[in-house]
Protein backbone atom coordinates (compact mmCIF):
# COMPACT_ATOMS: atom_id res chain seq x y z
CA UNK A 1 0.00 0.00 0.00
CA UNK A 2 1.36 3.76 -1.06
CA UNK A 3 -0.41 7.01 0.29
CA UNK A 4 -0.07 9.87 -1.54
CA UNK A 5 -0.60 12.93 1.01
CA UNK A 6 -1.41 16.66 -0.09
CA UNK A 7 0.86 18.71 1.47
CA UNK A 8 -0.69 21.81 3.02
CA UNK A 9 0.97 24.56 0.95
CA UNK A 10 0.10 28.27 1.21
CA UNK A 11 1.75 30.54 -0.66
CA UNK A 12 5.35 28.60 -1.05
CA UNK A 13 4.64 27.74 2.44
CA UNK A 14 4.18 24.14 4.17
CA UNK A 15 1.51 24.53 7.03
CA UNK A 16 3.38 21.80 8.80
CA UNK A 17 0.95 21.14 11.84
CA UNK A 18 -1.58 20.18 9.51
CA UNK A 19 0.62 18.01 7.17
CA UNK A 20 2.62 16.27 10.24
CA UNK A 21 -0.61 15.29 11.96
CA UNK A 22 -1.72 13.32 8.46
CA UNK A 23 1.62 12.03 8.31
CA UNK A 24 0.89 10.26 11.77
CA UNK A 25 -3.19 9.36 10.55
CA UNK A 26 -1.40 7.74 6.87
CA UNK A 27 1.69 5.98 8.17
CA UNK A 28 -0.39 2.57 8.87
CA UNK A 29 -1.82 3.00 5.53
CA UNK A 30 1.88 2.19 3.57
CA UNK A 31 4.62 4.43 2.55
CA UNK A 32 4.00 8.20 2.90
CA UNK A 33 4.65 10.37 -0.35
CA UNK A 34 4.18 14.02 0.57
CA UNK A 35 2.80 16.14 -2.74
CA UNK A 36 4.05 19.56 -2.52
CA UNK A 37 2.36 21.45 -5.28
CA UNK A 38 1.94 25.84 -5.50
CA UNK A 39 3.54 28.15 -7.79
CA UNK A 40 6.28 27.88 -5.44
CA UNK A 41 7.28 25.07 -3.86
CA UNK A 42 10.61 24.12 -3.37
CA UNK A 43 10.94 25.80 0.34
CA UNK A 44 7.46 23.70 1.38
CA UNK A 45 9.14 20.38 -0.35
CA UNK A 46 12.28 20.87 1.97
CA UNK A 47 10.16 21.55 4.81
CA UNK A 48 8.07 18.27 4.12
CA UNK A 49 10.92 16.25 3.04
CA UNK A 50 11.86 16.50 6.86
CA UNK A 51 8.60 14.98 8.92
CA UNK A 52 9.71 11.87 10.81
CA UNK A 53 7.53 8.71 8.71
CA UNK A 54 7.49 10.08 4.90
CA UNK A 55 9.02 8.20 2.54
CA UNK A 56 9.00 10.64 -0.46
CA UNK A 57 8.26 14.41 -1.50
CA UNK A 58 7.18 15.11 -4.28
CA UNK A 59 7.23 18.91 -5.78
CA UNK A 60 5.01 20.27 -8.15
CA UNK A 61 5.75 23.97 -9.11
CA UNK A 62 3.66 25.86 -12.00
CA UNK A 63 1.85 29.07 -11.74
CA UNK A 64 -1.45 27.06 -12.58
CA UNK A 65 -1.01 25.90 -9.24
CA UNK A 66 -0.51 29.15 -7.54
CA UNK A 67 -3.53 29.39 -4.75
CA UNK A 68 -4.60 25.91 -4.67
CA UNK A 69 -7.27 26.53 -7.38
CA UNK A 70 -9.10 23.22 -7.31
CA UNK A 71 -9.05 22.50 -10.95
CA UNK A 72 -5.37 22.28 -11.38
CA UNK A 73 -5.14 21.09 -8.34
CA UNK A 74 -6.98 17.91 -8.50
CA UNK A 75 -5.80 17.55 -12.70
CA UNK A 76 -2.11 17.31 -10.86
CA UNK A 77 -3.39 14.51 -8.34
CA UNK A 78 -5.22 12.41 -10.76
CA UNK A 79 -2.42 12.60 -12.97
CA UNK A 80 -0.55 11.20 -10.54
CA UNK A 81 -2.83 9.10 -9.04
CA UNK A 82 -2.31 5.46 -10.59
CA UNK A 83 0.99 4.74 -8.40
CA UNK A 84 -1.34 4.92 -5.28
CA UNK A 85 -3.71 3.01 -2.87
CA UNK A 86 -4.29 6.20 -0.69
CA UNK A 87 -4.83 10.04 -1.10
CA UNK A 88 -5.13 11.76 1.63
CA UNK A 89 -5.13 15.47 2.76
CA UNK A 90 -5.66 17.40 5.79
CA UNK A 91 -9.80 18.59 5.78
CA UNK A 92 -8.33 22.28 5.64
CA UNK A 93 -10.89 24.40 3.64
CA UNK A 94 -8.73 24.23 0.82
CA UNK A 95 -8.18 20.48 0.49
CA UNK A 96 -12.24 19.75 0.91
CA UNK A 97 -12.02 21.97 -1.93
CA UNK A 98 -10.06 19.77 -3.91
CA UNK A 99 -10.41 15.92 -2.68
CA UNK A 100 -14.13 15.33 -3.93
CA UNK A 101 -12.82 16.96 -7.02
CA UNK A 102 -10.12 14.39 -6.86
CA UNK A 103 -12.54 11.81 -5.66
CA UNK A 104 -15.04 12.33 -8.72
CA UNK A 105 -12.41 12.32 -11.58
CA UNK A 106 -11.22 9.01 -10.08
CA UNK A 107 -14.31 7.70 -9.94
CA UNK A 108 -14.54 6.90 -6.25
CA UNK A 109 -16.35 8.58 -3.05
CA UNK A 110 -14.63 10.91 -0.75
CA UNK A 111 -14.44 10.34 2.44
CA UNK A 112 -14.22 13.17 4.47
CA UNK A 113 -13.23 14.29 7.80
CA UNK A 114 -12.18 11.41 9.10
CA UNK A 115 -11.48 10.81 13.01
CA UNK A 116 -9.93 6.97 12.95
CA UNK A 117 -8.84 5.01 10.28
CA UNK A 118 -9.42 0.94 11.34
CA UNK A 119 -8.00 -0.14 8.29
CA UNK A 120 -6.63 -0.04 5.20
CA UNK A 121 -10.56 0.35 3.66
CA UNK A 122 -12.64 1.32 6.76
CA UNK A 123 -12.44 4.60 8.32
CA UNK A 124 -14.44 6.53 11.35
CA UNK A 125 -15.95 9.94 10.61
CA UNK A 126 -18.12 11.94 12.41
CA UNK A 127 -21.43 13.14 11.41
CA UNK A 128 -24.58 15.01 12.31
CA UNK A 129 -22.43 17.57 13.48
CA UNK A 130 -20.42 14.78 15.78
CA UNK A 131 -23.29 13.44 17.29
CA UNK A 132 -22.57 10.08 15.72
CA UNK A 133 -19.98 8.46 14.84
CA UNK A 134 -20.27 6.76 11.56
CA UNK A 135 -17.71 3.72 10.69
CA UNK A 136 -16.98 2.97 6.74
CA UNK A 137 -15.78 0.27 4.60
CA UNK A 138 -14.86 1.62 1.11
CA UNK A 139 -14.92 -0.62 -1.87
CA UNK A 140 -13.15 1.56 -3.83
CA UNK A 141 -9.64 1.00 -5.93
CA UNK A 142 -8.34 3.73 -4.26
CA UNK A 143 -9.18 5.38 -1.11
CA UNK A 144 -9.52 9.55 -1.51
CA UNK A 145 -9.65 10.33 2.82
CA UNK A 146 -9.57 13.86 3.98
CA UNK A 147 -8.24 13.92 8.11
CA UNK A 148 -9.77 15.64 10.88
CA UNK A 149 -6.34 16.90 11.82
CA UNK A 150 -7.88 17.72 15.77
CA UNK A 151 -7.68 14.31 16.73
CA UNK A 152 -4.16 12.83 15.30
CA UNK A 153 -0.50 14.11 16.89
CA UNK A 154 2.06 15.73 14.71
CA UNK A 155 4.29 13.67 13.91
CA UNK A 156 7.98 14.93 14.68
CA UNK A 157 11.32 15.30 12.50
CA UNK A 158 13.01 12.59 10.50
CA UNK A 159 16.32 12.38 8.73
CA UNK A 160 15.75 14.71 5.10
CA UNK A 161 14.23 12.38 2.68
CA UNK A 162 14.86 12.80 -1.58
CA UNK A 163 12.71 15.39 -3.07
CA UNK A 164 11.67 14.67 -6.97
CA UNK A 165 10.29 17.41 -9.22
CA UNK A 166 6.96 16.38 -11.46
CA UNK A 167 5.73 18.31 -14.38
CA UNK A 168 2.74 19.62 -14.66
CA UNK A 169 1.19 20.57 -17.92
CA UNK A 170 -1.94 21.58 -17.02
CA UNK A 171 -3.55 24.87 -17.87
CA UNK A 172 -7.55 24.95 -16.95
CA UNK A 173 -8.05 28.37 -17.43
CA UNK A 174 -11.45 27.69 -15.91
CA UNK A 175 -10.84 29.70 -12.97
CA UNK A 176 -8.78 32.45 -11.52
CA UNK A 177 -6.76 33.94 -8.30
CA UNK A 178 -7.78 37.59 -7.50
CA UNK A 179 -7.21 38.38 -3.91
CA UNK A 180 -6.74 37.27 -0.50
CA UNK A 181 -7.76 39.17 2.33
CA UNK A 182 -6.09 37.32 5.27
CA UNK A 183 -5.38 38.84 8.17
CA UNK A 184 -2.48 37.91 9.69
CA UNK A 185 -2.84 38.53 14.04
CA UNK A 186 0.26 37.30 15.02
CA UNK A 187 -0.98 34.78 17.19
CA UNK A 188 -1.09 31.29 17.33
CA UNK A 189 -3.19 29.20 15.00
CA UNK A 190 -6.83 28.48 16.37
CA UNK A 191 -5.92 24.55 15.06
CA UNK A 192 -3.01 24.04 16.20
CA UNK A 193 -3.24 26.45 19.56
CA UNK A 194 -2.28 24.49 23.13
CA UNK A 195 -4.99 27.15 24.33
CA UNK A 196 -8.45 28.88 22.08
CA UNK A 197 -10.01 31.69 23.88
CA UNK A 198 -13.65 31.79 22.13
CA UNK A 199 -16.22 34.43 22.21
CA UNK A 200 -20.05 34.31 21.35
CA UNK A 201 -22.81 36.82 20.82
CA UNK A 202 -22.49 37.77 24.62
CA UNK A 203 -19.58 39.71 23.97
CA UNK A 204 -22.41 41.74 22.33
CA UNK A 205 -19.92 44.03 19.84
CA UNK A 206 -16.91 44.38 17.97
CA UNK A 207 -15.39 46.65 20.45
CA UNK A 208 -16.05 44.47 23.52
CA UNK A 209 -14.41 41.42 21.01
CA UNK A 210 -11.55 43.28 22.13
CA UNK A 211 -11.52 42.07 25.93
CA UNK A 212 -11.69 37.73 24.54
CA UNK A 213 -8.70 39.21 22.55
CA UNK A 214 -7.15 40.91 25.55
CA UNK A 215 -7.84 37.33 27.37
CA UNK A 216 -6.12 35.41 24.76
CA UNK A 217 -2.83 37.57 24.18
CA UNK A 218 -2.69 37.24 28.15
CA UNK A 219 -2.90 33.41 27.70
CA UNK A 220 -0.93 32.99 24.71
CA UNK A 221 -3.92 31.76 22.89
CA UNK A 222 -5.59 31.68 19.70
CA UNK A 223 -9.19 33.71 19.21
CA UNK A 224 -12.34 31.76 18.04
CA UNK A 225 -15.97 32.81 17.98
CA UNK A 226 -19.55 31.55 17.80
CA UNK A 227 -20.95 31.56 14.14
CA UNK A 228 -23.38 34.24 15.97
CA UNK A 229 -20.15 36.32 17.01
CA UNK A 230 -18.90 36.09 13.51
CA UNK A 231 -22.27 36.42 11.99
CA UNK A 232 -22.91 39.70 13.98
CA UNK A 233 -19.42 41.16 12.73
CA UNK A 234 -17.94 41.00 16.02
CA UNK A 235 -15.11 38.46 14.56
CA UNK A 236 -13.91 37.44 11.15
CA UNK A 237 -14.78 34.17 9.64
CA UNK A 238 -12.17 32.47 10.21
CA UNK A 239 -12.74 32.59 13.90
CA UNK A 240 -15.16 30.32 13.24
CA UNK A 241 -15.18 27.16 15.39
CA UNK A 242 -17.81 24.14 14.78
CA UNK A 243 -19.89 22.06 12.46
CA UNK A 244 -19.51 24.17 9.56
CA UNK A 245 -15.68 26.36 10.79
CA UNK A 246 -12.74 25.15 11.96
CA UNK A 247 -12.62 21.97 14.54
CA UNK A 248 -10.40 22.58 17.59
CA UNK A 249 -8.96 20.30 20.28
CA UNK A 250 -6.81 22.39 22.55
CA UNK A 251 -5.57 21.58 25.83
CA UNK A 252 -7.75 24.53 27.35
CA UNK A 253 -10.88 25.79 25.26
CA UNK A 254 -12.34 29.23 27.13
CA UNK A 255 -15.69 29.62 25.98
CA UNK A 256 -17.19 33.26 26.99
CA UNK A 257 -20.68 34.40 26.19
CA UNK A 258 -21.78 30.93 23.98
CA UNK A 259 -24.78 29.10 24.84
CA UNK A 260 -23.43 25.92 23.41
CA UNK A 261 -25.36 24.85 20.49
CA UNK A 262 -24.54 21.67 19.17
CA UNK A 263 -23.25 23.14 15.98
CA UNK A 264 -20.38 24.88 18.19
CA UNK A 265 -19.77 22.14 19.89
CA UNK A 266 -19.63 19.97 17.28
CA UNK A 267 -15.80 22.18 17.25
CA UNK A 268 -15.00 22.04 20.17
CA UNK A 269 -15.93 19.18 22.52
CA UNK A 270 -12.67 16.92 22.18
CA UNK A 271 -10.57 19.82 23.77
CA UNK A 272 -9.13 18.36 26.76
CA UNK A 273 -10.02 21.16 29.64
CA UNK A 274 -13.47 23.52 28.62
CA UNK A 275 -14.21 26.32 30.95
CA UNK A 276 -17.47 27.96 30.08
CA UNK A 277 -18.29 31.50 31.38
CA UNK A 278 -22.05 33.07 31.00
CA UNK A 279 -24.24 34.39 32.36
CA UNK A 280 -27.37 32.07 32.35
CA UNK A 281 -26.86 28.85 34.21
CA UNK A 282 -28.69 27.16 32.08
CA UNK A 283 -26.72 27.73 29.35
CA UNK A 284 -25.89 24.06 27.56
CA UNK A 285 -22.31 24.88 27.05
CA UNK A 286 -22.28 24.14 31.05
CA UNK A 287 -22.88 20.75 30.13
CA UNK A 288 -19.52 19.68 28.74
CA UNK A 289 -17.72 22.11 30.69
CA UNK A 290 -15.42 21.23 33.17
CA UNK A 291 -14.99 24.24 34.78
CA UNK A 292 -18.26 26.61 34.65
CA UNK A 293 -18.52 29.96 35.88
CA UNK A 294 -22.33 31.83 36.08
CA UNK A 295 -21.33 35.13 35.55
CA UNK A 296 -21.87 38.93 33.51
CA UNK A 297 -18.39 38.27 31.33
CA UNK A 298 -18.01 41.90 31.84
CA UNK A 299 -17.33 41.33 35.46
CA UNK A 300 -15.22 37.61 35.12
CA UNK A 301 -13.02 38.64 32.23
CA UNK A 302 -11.35 41.83 33.72
CA UNK A 303 -11.34 40.34 36.66
CA UNK A 304 -9.59 36.89 35.04
CA UNK A 305 -7.03 38.99 33.13
CA UNK A 306 -5.92 40.61 36.07
CA UNK A 307 -5.18 37.16 38.41
CA UNK A 308 -3.33 35.34 35.02
CA UNK B 1 -29.09 32.04 -17.90
CA UNK B 2 -31.07 28.74 -16.16
CA UNK B 3 -29.90 28.33 -12.29
CA UNK B 4 -30.35 25.24 -10.75
CA UNK B 5 -30.38 24.28 -7.23
CA UNK B 6 -29.56 21.18 -5.72
CA UNK B 7 -31.91 20.94 -2.20
CA UNK B 8 -31.44 18.12 0.42
CA UNK B 9 -34.15 17.00 2.79
CA UNK B 10 -32.31 16.57 6.11
CA UNK B 11 -32.89 16.26 9.66
CA UNK B 12 -34.08 19.80 11.04
CA UNK B 13 -31.43 21.53 12.63
CA UNK B 14 -32.64 22.29 15.88
CA UNK B 15 -33.62 18.47 16.46
CA UNK B 16 -31.68 16.79 18.92
CA UNK B 17 -30.10 13.88 16.80
CA UNK B 18 -30.72 10.30 18.59
CA UNK B 19 -28.28 7.12 17.78
CA UNK B 20 -29.96 3.40 17.95
CA UNK B 21 -28.49 1.88 20.70
CA UNK B 22 -27.99 -1.24 18.06
CA UNK B 23 -25.53 0.57 16.18
CA UNK B 24 -27.48 0.56 13.17
CA UNK B 25 -27.76 4.26 12.33
CA UNK B 26 -29.86 7.30 13.11
CA UNK B 27 -33.36 7.64 14.33
CA UNK B 28 -35.30 9.42 11.73
CA UNK B 29 -38.57 8.00 11.40
CA UNK B 30 -40.51 10.18 13.35
CA UNK B 31 -38.47 13.37 13.64
CA UNK B 32 -38.85 16.77 11.82
CA UNK B 33 -37.22 17.05 8.38
CA UNK B 34 -36.35 20.33 6.70
CA UNK B 35 -34.44 21.80 4.18
CA UNK B 36 -30.72 21.44 4.45
CA UNK B 37 -29.69 25.15 5.70
CA UNK B 38 -27.35 25.36 3.01
CA UNK B 39 -29.74 24.90 0.48
CA UNK B 40 -31.99 27.22 1.71
CA UNK B 41 -29.43 29.76 1.31
CA UNK B 42 -28.96 28.81 -2.15
CA UNK B 43 -32.52 28.83 -3.03
CA UNK B 44 -32.10 32.48 -2.13
CA UNK B 45 -29.62 33.42 -4.34
CA UNK B 46 -31.28 31.54 -6.93
CA UNK B 47 -34.20 33.67 -6.59
CA UNK B 48 -32.39 37.07 -6.27
CA UNK B 49 -30.63 36.26 -9.14
CA UNK B 50 -33.75 35.87 -10.96
CA UNK B 51 -35.39 39.15 -9.21
CA UNK B 52 -32.00 41.11 -10.53
CA UNK B 53 -32.39 39.97 -13.86
CA UNK B 54 -29.79 37.88 -14.22
CA UNK B 55 -31.19 34.66 -14.20
CA UNK B 56 -34.50 33.91 -16.46
CA UNK B 57 -35.45 30.25 -14.70
CA UNK B 58 -34.35 28.24 -11.46
CA UNK B 59 -34.90 24.85 -11.47
CA UNK B 60 -34.68 22.79 -7.52
CA UNK B 61 -33.82 19.21 -7.25
CA UNK B 62 -33.96 16.85 -5.25
CA UNK B 63 -32.84 13.36 -5.23
CA UNK B 64 -33.88 11.07 -2.60
CA UNK B 65 -36.83 9.51 -0.70
CA UNK B 66 -40.50 10.45 -2.12
CA UNK B 67 -41.32 12.27 1.14
CA UNK B 68 -38.13 14.89 -0.54
CA UNK B 69 -41.10 16.19 -2.74
CA UNK B 70 -42.00 18.51 0.72
CA UNK B 71 -38.52 20.12 0.48
CA UNK B 72 -39.32 21.22 -3.36
CA UNK B 73 -42.79 22.79 -2.29
CA UNK B 74 -40.80 24.86 0.22
CA UNK B 75 -38.63 26.08 -2.57
CA UNK B 76 -41.09 26.36 -5.11
CA UNK B 77 -43.21 28.51 -2.09
CA UNK B 78 -39.71 30.58 -1.52
CA UNK B 79 -39.44 31.13 -5.20
CA UNK B 80 -38.50 28.89 -7.46
CA UNK B 81 -39.91 28.27 -10.76
CA UNK B 82 -39.94 24.05 -11.07
CA UNK B 83 -38.89 21.16 -9.26
CA UNK B 84 -37.27 17.98 -10.04
CA UNK B 85 -37.46 14.95 -7.65
CA UNK B 86 -35.67 11.90 -8.31
CA UNK B 87 -36.58 9.25 -6.21
CA UNK B 88 -33.63 7.15 -5.27
CA UNK B 89 -35.05 5.44 -2.30
CA UNK B 90 -37.48 3.99 -0.07
CA UNK B 91 -35.77 3.82 3.51
CA UNK B 92 -35.93 7.43 5.07
CA UNK B 93 -32.48 6.37 6.56
CA UNK B 94 -31.27 5.65 3.06
CA UNK B 95 -28.58 8.02 2.19
CA UNK B 96 -27.90 8.61 -1.45
CA UNK B 97 -23.67 9.37 -1.58
CA UNK B 98 -22.55 12.65 -3.25
CA UNK B 99 -20.88 10.78 -5.80
CA UNK B 100 -24.33 9.16 -7.15
CA UNK B 101 -26.38 12.33 -6.66
CA UNK B 102 -23.27 14.44 -8.23
CA UNK B 103 -23.66 11.61 -11.51
CA UNK B 104 -27.25 12.30 -11.46
CA UNK B 105 -27.25 16.15 -11.03
CA UNK B 106 -24.81 15.82 -13.91
CA UNK B 107 -27.54 13.71 -15.65
CA UNK B 108 -29.80 16.87 -15.62
CA UNK B 109 -27.08 19.48 -15.99
CA UNK B 110 -26.49 17.66 -20.28
CA UNK B 111 -30.73 17.70 -19.85
CA UNK B 112 -31.56 21.23 -18.72
CA UNK B 113 -28.16 23.29 -19.74
CA UNK B 114 -28.19 25.19 -17.12
CA UNK B 115 -25.27 28.26 -16.52
CA UNK B 116 -25.18 28.14 -12.82
CA UNK B 117 -25.21 25.42 -10.73
CA UNK B 118 -25.99 26.42 -6.39
CA UNK B 119 -25.51 24.13 -4.15
CA UNK B 120 -25.29 24.06 -0.34
CA UNK B 121 -21.20 23.77 1.17
CA UNK B 122 -22.61 21.21 2.96
CA UNK B 123 -25.33 18.60 4.30
CA UNK B 124 -25.74 18.49 8.02
CA UNK B 125 -26.51 14.92 7.82
CA UNK B 126 -23.56 13.39 6.14
CA UNK B 127 -21.51 16.82 6.85
CA UNK B 128 -19.52 15.12 3.70
CA UNK B 129 -19.06 18.59 1.63
CA UNK B 130 -18.54 17.22 -1.47
CA UNK B 131 -21.50 17.14 -4.13
CA UNK B 132 -20.70 20.48 -5.75
CA UNK B 133 -16.98 19.73 -6.20
CA UNK B 134 -17.58 15.95 -7.79
CA UNK B 135 -20.34 17.55 -10.01
CA UNK B 136 -18.16 20.15 -11.24
CA UNK B 137 -15.63 17.74 -11.63
CA UNK B 138 -17.87 15.12 -13.65
CA UNK B 139 -19.28 18.13 -15.72
CA UNK B 140 -15.58 19.27 -16.11
CA UNK B 141 -16.74 22.67 -15.44
CA UNK B 142 -15.12 25.56 -12.96
CA UNK B 143 -16.01 25.29 -9.19
CA UNK B 144 -16.44 27.49 -6.51
CA UNK B 145 -17.03 26.88 -2.92
CA UNK B 146 -17.92 28.33 0.17
CA UNK B 147 -18.97 31.44 -1.41
CA UNK B 148 -20.28 34.30 0.92
CA UNK B 149 -20.39 36.74 -2.16
CA UNK B 150 -21.50 36.04 -5.56
CA UNK B 151 -21.25 38.54 -8.56
CA UNK B 152 -22.29 37.34 -12.24
CA UNK B 153 -20.55 39.74 -14.55
CA UNK B 154 -21.21 37.91 -18.04
CA UNK B 155 -19.41 34.56 -18.94
CA UNK B 156 -17.44 34.91 -15.19
CA UNK B 157 -18.58 34.94 -11.58
CA UNK B 158 -16.80 36.38 -9.02
CA UNK B 159 -16.87 34.81 -5.74
CA UNK B 160 -15.69 35.49 -2.49
CA UNK B 161 -14.99 32.49 -0.70
CA UNK B 162 -14.72 31.69 3.23
CA UNK B 163 -11.27 29.82 3.84
CA UNK B 164 -9.15 29.14 6.33
CA UNK B 165 -6.80 32.05 6.60
CA UNK B 166 -9.57 34.64 6.13
CA UNK B 167 -11.80 35.10 2.47
CA UNK B 168 -10.39 34.69 -0.68
CA UNK B 169 -11.63 35.92 -4.21
CA UNK B 170 -11.59 33.52 -7.34
CA UNK B 171 -13.08 34.70 -11.30
CA UNK B 172 -14.58 31.60 -12.28
CA UNK B 173 -15.93 30.83 -15.70
CA UNK B 174 -19.39 29.94 -16.48
CA UNK B 175 -21.01 27.38 -16.90
CA UNK B 176 -19.88 26.84 -13.04
CA UNK B 177 -20.76 24.91 -9.41
CA UNK B 178 -21.01 27.48 -6.99
CA UNK B 179 -21.67 25.89 -3.36
CA UNK B 180 -22.77 28.44 -0.46
CA UNK B 181 -21.47 29.42 2.76
CA UNK B 182 -24.19 30.78 5.69
CA UNK B 183 -22.57 34.32 5.60
CA UNK B 184 -24.21 34.78 1.97
CA UNK B 185 -27.47 36.26 2.53
CA UNK B 186 -30.64 35.54 5.09
CA UNK B 187 -33.46 33.03 3.29
CA UNK B 188 -36.46 34.31 2.92
CA UNK B 189 -39.79 32.90 4.47
CA UNK B 190 -42.19 31.62 2.51
CA UNK B 191 -45.68 33.50 2.45
CA UNK B 192 -48.72 31.54 3.25
CA UNK B 193 -50.12 32.71 -0.75
CA UNK B 194 -46.97 31.44 -1.76
CA UNK B 195 -47.17 28.50 0.13
CA UNK B 196 -50.79 27.90 -2.00
CA UNK B 197 -49.01 29.21 -5.77
CA UNK B 198 -46.74 26.65 -5.06
CA UNK B 199 -48.92 23.41 -4.97
CA UNK B 200 -49.31 24.51 -8.70
CA UNK B 201 -46.12 25.11 -9.53
CA UNK B 202 -44.50 21.72 -12.07
CA UNK B 203 -42.63 19.33 -10.29
CA UNK B 204 -41.49 16.75 -12.34
CA UNK B 205 -40.79 13.12 -10.96
CA UNK B 206 -38.04 10.93 -11.93
CA UNK B 207 -35.99 8.02 -11.02
CA UNK B 208 -32.24 7.28 -10.96
CA UNK B 209 -32.82 4.59 -14.40
CA UNK B 210 -33.80 7.47 -16.20
CA UNK B 211 -30.75 8.75 -16.30
CA UNK B 212 -29.24 5.56 -16.06
CA UNK B 213 -27.34 6.22 -12.77
CA UNK B 214 -26.37 3.42 -10.78
CA UNK B 215 -27.05 4.75 -6.91
CA UNK B 216 -25.64 1.77 -5.27
CA UNK B 217 -23.22 2.53 -1.88
CA UNK B 218 -19.33 2.81 -2.76
CA UNK B 219 -19.00 3.17 1.59
CA UNK B 220 -20.42 0.35 3.34
CA UNK B 221 -21.73 1.51 6.69
CA UNK B 222 -20.09 -1.19 9.62
CA UNK B 223 -21.94 0.73 12.31
CA UNK B 224 -23.03 3.92 13.78
CA UNK B 225 -21.91 5.34 17.37
CA UNK B 226 -23.12 7.63 19.74
CA UNK B 227 -19.77 9.29 20.70
CA UNK B 228 -17.86 9.05 23.70
CA UNK B 229 -19.98 11.81 26.15
CA UNK B 230 -18.49 14.50 28.03
CA UNK B 231 -19.18 14.58 31.69
CA UNK B 232 -20.70 18.37 32.76
CA UNK B 233 -17.85 19.21 35.64
CA UNK B 234 -18.43 21.58 38.31
CA UNK B 235 -19.35 25.02 38.59
CA UNK B 236 -16.72 27.13 40.07
CA UNK B 237 -17.62 30.20 42.99
CA UNK B 238 -15.53 32.67 41.94
CA UNK B 239 -12.67 33.78 39.47
CA UNK B 240 -9.80 33.23 41.86
CA UNK B 241 -10.98 29.78 42.21
CA UNK B 242 -11.40 29.28 38.28
CA UNK B 243 -7.40 30.77 38.04
CA UNK B 244 -6.53 28.11 41.30
CA UNK B 245 -8.47 25.08 39.32
CA UNK B 246 -6.68 25.65 35.41
CA UNK B 247 -3.78 25.99 37.49
CA UNK B 248 -3.17 23.22 40.22
CA UNK B 249 -6.17 20.94 39.22
CA UNK B 250 -6.04 20.89 35.45
CA UNK B 251 -2.41 22.08 35.55
CA UNK B 252 -2.92 23.88 31.60
CA UNK B 253 -2.33 27.24 32.71
C1 LIG C 1 -26.26 24.88 9.32
C2 LIG C 1 -25.77 25.54 10.56
C3 LIG C 1 -24.42 25.53 10.83
C4 LIG C 1 -23.92 26.16 11.97
N1 LIG C 1 -22.58 26.13 12.20
C5 LIG C 1 -22.11 26.70 13.31
C6 LIG C 1 -20.72 26.68 13.63
O1 LIG C 1 -19.90 26.15 12.87
N2 LIG C 1 -20.30 27.27 14.76
C7 LIG C 1 -21.16 27.89 15.65
O2 LIG C 1 -20.72 28.41 16.67
N3 LIG C 1 -22.48 27.92 15.37
C8 LIG C 1 -22.97 27.36 14.23
N4 LIG C 1 -24.30 27.44 13.98
C9 LIG C 1 -25.16 28.31 14.83
C10 LIG C 1 -25.61 27.67 16.13
O3 LIG C 1 -26.78 26.93 15.91
C11 LIG C 1 -25.90 28.79 17.18
O4 LIG C 1 -26.87 29.67 16.65
C12 LIG C 1 -24.68 29.59 17.55
O5 LIG C 1 -23.61 28.73 17.92
C13 LIG C 1 -25.01 30.50 18.73
O6 LIG C 1 -23.92 31.32 19.04
P1 LIG C 1 -23.76 31.93 20.50
O7 LIG C 1 -23.68 30.83 21.48
O8 LIG C 1 -22.65 32.91 20.47
O9 LIG C 1 -25.09 32.79 20.66
P2 LIG C 1 -26.34 32.57 21.60
O10 LIG C 1 -26.92 31.23 21.44
O11 LIG C 1 -27.21 33.76 21.39
O12 LIG C 1 -25.73 32.63 23.07
C14 LIG C 1 -25.20 33.77 23.65
C15 LIG C 1 -24.88 33.41 25.11
O13 LIG C 1 -24.25 34.50 25.72
C16 LIG C 1 -24.70 34.58 27.07
N5 LIG C 1 -24.51 35.96 27.51
C17 LIG C 1 -25.13 37.07 27.04
N6 LIG C 1 -24.65 38.16 27.67
C18 LIG C 1 -23.71 37.73 28.55
C19 LIG C 1 -22.87 38.39 29.48
N7 LIG C 1 -22.88 39.71 29.63
N8 LIG C 1 -22.03 37.63 30.22
C20 LIG C 1 -21.99 36.28 30.09
N9 LIG C 1 -22.77 35.62 29.22
C21 LIG C 1 -23.62 36.33 28.45
C22 LIG C 1 -26.15 34.16 27.00
O14 LIG C 1 -26.59 33.67 28.27
C23 LIG C 1 -26.12 33.07 25.93
O15 LIG C 1 -25.96 31.79 26.51
C24 LIG C 1 -24.81 26.80 12.85
C25 LIG C 1 -26.18 26.78 12.59
C26 LIG C 1 -26.66 26.17 11.45
C27 LIG C 1 -28.12 26.18 11.18
N1 LIG D 1 -29.73 13.98 -2.16
C1 LIG D 1 -29.52 15.22 -2.56
N2 LIG D 1 -30.45 15.88 -3.30
C2 LIG D 1 -30.24 17.14 -3.72
N3 LIG D 1 -29.12 17.84 -3.43
C3 LIG D 1 -28.17 17.24 -2.71
C4 LIG D 1 -28.31 15.92 -2.23
N4 LIG D 1 -27.19 15.59 -1.57
C5 LIG D 1 -26.40 16.68 -1.59
N5 LIG D 1 -26.98 17.68 -2.29
C6 LIG D 1 -26.43 19.03 -2.55
O1 LIG D 1 -25.05 19.04 -2.28
C7 LIG D 1 -24.75 19.88 -1.16
C8 LIG D 1 -23.62 19.30 -0.34
O2 LIG D 1 -23.97 18.06 0.18
P1 LIG D 1 -22.89 17.02 0.75
O3 LIG D 1 -21.85 16.89 -0.29
O4 LIG D 1 -23.65 15.75 0.98
O5 LIG D 1 -22.36 17.61 2.02
C9 LIG D 1 -26.08 20.05 -0.45
O6 LIG D 1 -26.11 21.24 0.28
C10 LIG D 1 -27.05 20.06 -1.63
O7 LIG D 1 -27.04 21.31 -2.29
Amino acid sequence: MAVLLLGEVNNGELSLDATAKTVTAAAPLGDVTILCAGASATEASRTAAGIDGVSKVLCAENQALGHRLAETTAELIVSLAESYTHILAPATTDAKNVMPRVAALLDVMVISDVSGIVDGETFERPIYAGNAIQTVKSRDGVKVVTIRTSTFDAAGEGAPVPVENVSFGGKSGLSEWIEDRMADSGRPELTSAGIVVSGGRGVGSEEDFQLIEKLADKLGAAVGASRAAVDSGYAPNDWQVGQTGKVVAPDLYVAVGISGAIQHLAGMKDSKVIVAINKDEEAPIFQVADYGLVDNLFDAIPKLIEKL
Amino acid sequence: MKVLVPVKRVIDYNVKVRVKADGSGVDLAHVKMSMNPFDEIAVEEAIRLKEAGKADETVAVSIGVKQSQETLRTALAMGVDRAIIVEAAEDVHTDIEPLAVAKILNAIVEEEKPGLILCGKQAIDNDMNATGQMLAALANWSQATFASKIDIEGDHALVTREVDGGLQTIRVRMPTVITVDLRLNEPRYASLPNIMKAKRKPLDVKTPADYGVDVAPRLEILRTDEPESRKAGVILGSVDELVEKLRDEAGVI
